[in-house]
């Protein structure tokens, strides 16, 4: 093997590739000039709610196309690692990439210093790959995501379940009780602001995040609802003490068409 | 001009040889045997310097000898397996693969280079049952072996070899695989031959657990250790220790889908080692 597997080095796998396979990385491919936001899907909207136990994410199931619908059961929400969580929003390729890559280099210094990154830790590195893509993102290849987790090590006690949110420049905030990213972001984000209170449950969170799901889906034609006749319901998935954990099929489907059946009577939720 | 002494190439290898196996002579020792559940890696270790490892999913590391040289082996294995695993997919890493990188690693480093590595290195990929595991014993000079179901590294081998050989049984559970483990590297050091009796304290333990799906390598350290040394077979499977630094995630009856790992359901068709695993496992979909 070359001289770079052996030697030293560093702990990030990323910086590994820049040496090993630069080829591999995201955000170092030349474009050509113009946008080119049309010609690949986009994925849609995504939530994410802290919790007295942790914190929830939950995804739509929608990708589209400019006036198409790409795929109805795509999959945003993903375990970075064992106890946080990832929402892609953007172009979906280049976030799929983005969150393969992540989910490798956390893994890989895992592995590699016996230990796991801080939570902070993990959101910075995430907002370093995310700030690699900004050439690509000023060409309409944006591809923004939204990190949550449950902080093994919380600086303040209270605070176990941390959502961090980027901008394309690779800016890293984190908020407070909610948020939500992509397309209908705005109108999820509207529906969570008047429910949210400090010290949710995990159970009243998932039904806030299909919640605002729907009222997303309302509003954005991006954003799709609950698919009763193709049983597609949204992904949503929860990382508390004991891990990451994501919702059976049974388990969503029960909340889902309980949130349905009170649309039913009335729509506005 | 200064005349140089001739030196054969027999003796030149002898000579690197004979220098490595002292190094490698000279540290404590470590076993990896096949049980019912897994793969059982024990080294005799009292640092936090660790000698086992995690590498991929399914495969774990042990080394003896000199912690530099095998510390470098061991991140390369890592890099190997990740960008390996990256570029293609999850279950396209092998042992077999790793083993071959290392042979030809050593083996350079064996010929060309003035010192020797005084390493021996096992690599271990846990199977759908112990009939299918493969351990791969890589020593000093590049040269490979696979290994049937149990082997023993470092100072007298041979002698932790011999009590693994009399008595290694691949149907056996965990605590009699660590049992015998601790024996067979306790079998050796004594005073006057006797036998010594290791505690949790000095030895390191994992295994890589068939019955997982996605990442099947677990520390067994603390009170675990302590629990299932001292005989006692009630600690529940969830107790065995956690991936590197994370807290043991507690019994759950919701199936998990995780980047890090979960039980594998005790169902016939879950034996199917071919079964693409259903965890998200990094490849996007």
């Amino acid at each position: 093997m070359p001289d770079y597997f052996t030697n030293a080095g560093t702990s990030s796998f990323t910086q590994f590739l820049t040496h090993a396979s630069p080829e591999l990385l995201p955000g170092r491919r030349p474009l050509p000039p113009g946008l080119s936001a049309d010609i690949a899907p986009h994925a849609t909207t995504i939530v994410a709610i802290a919790t007295a136990d942790g914190v929830v994410m939950g995804g739509d199931r929608r990708a589209t196309m400019g006036n198409l619908i790409a795929s109805r059961d795509i999959e945003k929400v993903h375990p970075a690692d064992s106890y946080s969580l990832i929402g892609i929003a953007g172009t979906a390729g280049i976030g799929i990439e983005l969150m393969r890559l992540f989910q490798v280099e956390l893994e890989h210094y895992e592995k590699i210093e016996g230990t796991m990154l801080s939570l902070d830790g993990k959101a910075n590195r995430l907002a370093g790959m995310v700030r690699g893509n900004l050439g690509a993102a000023m060409q309409g290849l944006a591809v923004v995501p939204l990190f949550a987790g449950f902080d093994l090590s919380p600086t303040d006690p209270a605070k176990i379940g941390r959502i961090f949110s980027f901008d394309v420049a690779g800016g890293l905030y984190e908020e407070t009780g909610y948020d939500a990213i992509g397309s209908g972001s705005l109108f999820a984000k509207s529906a969570l602001k008047k429910k949210y209170r400090v010290g949710l449950s995990t159970d009243e969170a998932i039904r806030f995040a299909v919640e605002a799901l729907y009222d997303a889906a309302d509003d954005d034609t991006a954003t799709g609802g609950p698919d009763l006749t193709r049983k597609i319901f949204p992904v949503v998935m929860t990382a508390t003490a004991s891990g990451v954990h994501r919702l059976t099929d049974a388990e969503i489907t029960a909340v889902a068409e309980q949130v349905v059946a009170g649309r039913m009577e009335n729509p506005g939720g | 001009m200064a005349m140089q002494f001739y030196a054969s190439p027999e003796q030149v290898q002898r000579d690197r040889s004979e220098y490595a196996r002292k190094g490698i002579a000279r540290g404590r020792s470590a076993v990896v045997l096949t049980y019912e559940g897994g793969i059982l890696l024990v080294a005799e270790n009292i640092t936090t310097l660790r000698k086992i490892s995690e590498i991929y999913d399914k495969i774990g590391f042990a080394a003896v000898g000199r912690y530099n040289e095998f510390e470098s082996l061991r991140r390369a294995g890592i890099r190997m397996a990740d960008v390996n695993g990256y570029s293609y997919d999850r279950r396209d890493v092998t042992g077999r693969f790793l083993a071959n990188a290392y042979t030809q690693t050593l083996g350079a480093i064996f010929t060309e280079t003035q010192k020797p590595y005084e390493v021996e290195i096992c690599i271990a990929q846990v199977g759908a049952s112990p009939e299918t595991d493969e351990l791969y014993r890589i020593t000093y000079d590049g040269s490979v072996m696979d290994e049937p179901g149990f082997m023993a590294m470092g100072g007298q081998a041979e002698a932790i070899s011999t009590v693994l050989r009399e008595r290694h049984d691949g149907a056996a559970e965990l605590p009699t695989a660590l049992h015998l483990a601790a024996e067979a590297l306790g079998s050796v050091g004594g005073e006057n031959g006797a036998t010594r009796t290791l505690d949790a304290k000095q030895l390191e333990v994992a295994v890589l657990d068939r019955r997982r799906k996605g990442r099947a390598f677990r520390r067994i350290q603390g009170a675990a250790l302590t629990t299932l040394l001292e005989g006692d077979k009630s600690v529940p499977e969830q107790d065995l220790g956690d991936v590197d630094a994370a807290p043991p995630p507690p019994a759950t009856d919701k199936p998990t889908v995780s980047a890090a790992s979960e039980e594998e359901p005790n169902s016939p068709e879950s034996a199917d080692p071919a079964e693409p695993s259903d965890g998200v496992n990094g490849d996007g979909s």
